[in-house]
């Protein structure tokens, strides 16, 4: 692995990100949007409170997970994957380096989101405020992890597309934003358990109540193994040799 | 002494044999051109020798080691047949990215821009470019890490005459510098440009040697003729 070539990996995908300007636009303006509307919706009440942070947390899960499947899948179509292949470049290079660039931009869609959610919106939450944006940082890189490991999936953008809400509609059903675990039937609670966003939505709520606790540990912890999972499982897709 | 040395190569893609038991070499040195027509296996036995295909029987040596092996991946410069660059970078971001992940200095870029006329370009969006144009970017990147070997699938196809002239004068001075190049085309008029040739139909080999020597075996004047009667013969 080379700090070289993970960095110049990183610097492209950026390079590749500003020249569509448009798509900056909806990665930071999209949640933000979404924010606005949930306060007007429920008027800044509890039902604001309780979902705002979450939202704020999770949003860049599903914006990195469509442009990292989106962006490898060019990558492997166009040939340029191909091409890396045949270079003097570690896998690992390409994921950290896919990873580092989608973290810096979910820094930045983190941070946007938080200023108008926490300034204008009149969000509260009783934890740190940081630790909000922190996990949202790090449900990104998990998105990048996995969108990049299902591109191996895709043979078409649309079909790269359908698995978002295919990998993040049940976990956002089942993380317990919506139904509060301990009412889910045991065999929902189950397969609660086995996905990564049910501790990503933990840790977010823990945060929101500022009631962290030991458990908030054992959450931080699952997302982070969950990244390394999808990073090794994304690097196994990537094949020297194919058909 | 060959730089390439492809032993009962077999490849089968989707159920379809595409190399039958295929062997052949490349001398060190040489500009060998690999010619067929399309669909016959040329860019199949071309990712074999980048080490990209997977193979079914028998092996590729590159350079003396195994095709595809680590320390070759300096050594090897690749061109696929669609121009594989990044359609949103321009022609110096994408060559400065590759140039960082081979090593190569950014000086070594503006040489590999010059060296495929792309100077006046330089700092255009690839995908506004034209086929022919992205296809040298595509070179370009091949060419920055000044590798020993050099594989170019369809290098020339779509360039007006002039540029195409250049290039093969390009490819004959990188030889005499020491570098052995692959060359594909599906066009038989580009054989008199190349020092040695590799024939190759349906996934089988017609024959290899100078063009010279093609003519000489078939007595045809035109390498087109000599193809020919080199498939008759055989069937």
């Amino acid at each position: 692995m080379s700090l070289r070539v993970t960095l110049a990996v990183a610097a492209r995908v950026l390079a590749q990100l500003r020249r569509d300007p448009r798509t900056i636009a909806l990665i930071v303006g999209v949640p933000c949007l979404l924010e606005a509307l949930l306060k007007e919706l429920f008027r800044g009440g509890p039902v604001f409170q309780h979902a705002g942070p979450p939202l704020l947390g999770l949003f860049p899960f599903v914006t990195m997970f469509l442009v990292t499947s989106i962006t490898m899948l060019r990558e492997r179509t166009s040939g340029t994957l191909e091409r890396l292949m045949t270079m003097p470049l570690a896998k690992l290079d390409l994921l950290a380096g896919y990873g580092l660039a989608f973290a810096l931009v979910a820094v930045v869609q983190a941070a946007v989101v938080s200023l108008l959610s926490f300034g204008l919106l009149g969000l509260h939450v009783e934890g740190a405020r940081i630790v909000v944006v922190a996990l949202a940082v790090a449900n990104a890189v998990l998105g990048s992890a996995l969108g990049l490991f299902v591109s191996a999936f895709a043979q078409t953008e649309f079909q790269a597309v359908q698995f978002m809400p295919a990998m993040v509609f049940p976990q956002i059903l089942l993380c317990g934003l919506f139904v509060d675990r301990e009412a889910m039937a045991t065999w929902l609670r189950w397969i609660s358990d086995a996905l990564p966003l049910t501790y990503a939505y933990d840790a977010l709520a823990r945060t929101a109540t500022g009631t962290y606790g030991s458990r908030f540990v054992v959450d931080v912890c699952v997302v982070g193994g969950c990244i390394l999972v999808a990073l090794a499982l994304g690097a196994a897709t990537l094949r020297r040799r194919t058909a | 002494m060959n730089a390439v040395e492809v032993e009962r190569l077999r490849v089968v893609r989707g159920g379809k044999v595409v190399l039958h038991d295929l062997s052949c070499g490349v001398a060190s040195g040489s500009v060998t051109g690999l010619l067929g027509p399309s669909g016959s296996g040329k860019s199949t036995l071309i990712r074999a020798i980048v080490g990209v295909q997977r193979v079914a029987g028998g092996g590729v040596r590159v350079l003396g080691s195994p095709a595809g092996a680590k320390q070759l991946r300096a050594r090897v410069g690749y061109m696929t047949q669609t121009p594989s660059v990044y359609g949103d970078l321009t022609v110096r971001e994408n060559l400065r990215f590759f140039a960082s992940v081979l090593g190569a200095s950014r000086d070594r870029v503006e040489e590999a821009i010059a060296e495929v006329s792309l100077l006046e370009d330089a700092d255009r969006v690839v995908a506004r470019l034209s086929g022919g144009q992205r296809a040298r970017v595509s070179l370009a990147a091949a060419l920055l890490g000044a590798p020993e070997l050099l594989v170019l699938d369809e290098p020339t196809v779509g360039l007006d005459p002039v540029l195409r002239r250049d290039l093969w004068r390009l490819f004959h001075e990188l030889a005499e510098q020491g570098a052995t190049l692959i060359v594909s085309s599906h066009v038989m008029d580009e054989a008199d440009r190349c020092t040695a040739l590799l024939l190759i139909r349906e996934g089988q080999l017609l024959a290899q040697g100078t063009p010279a020597e093609l003519r000489a075996r078939t007595g045809a004047e035109q390498l087109d003729d000599a193809f020919l009667r080199l498939i008759e013969t055989r069937s």
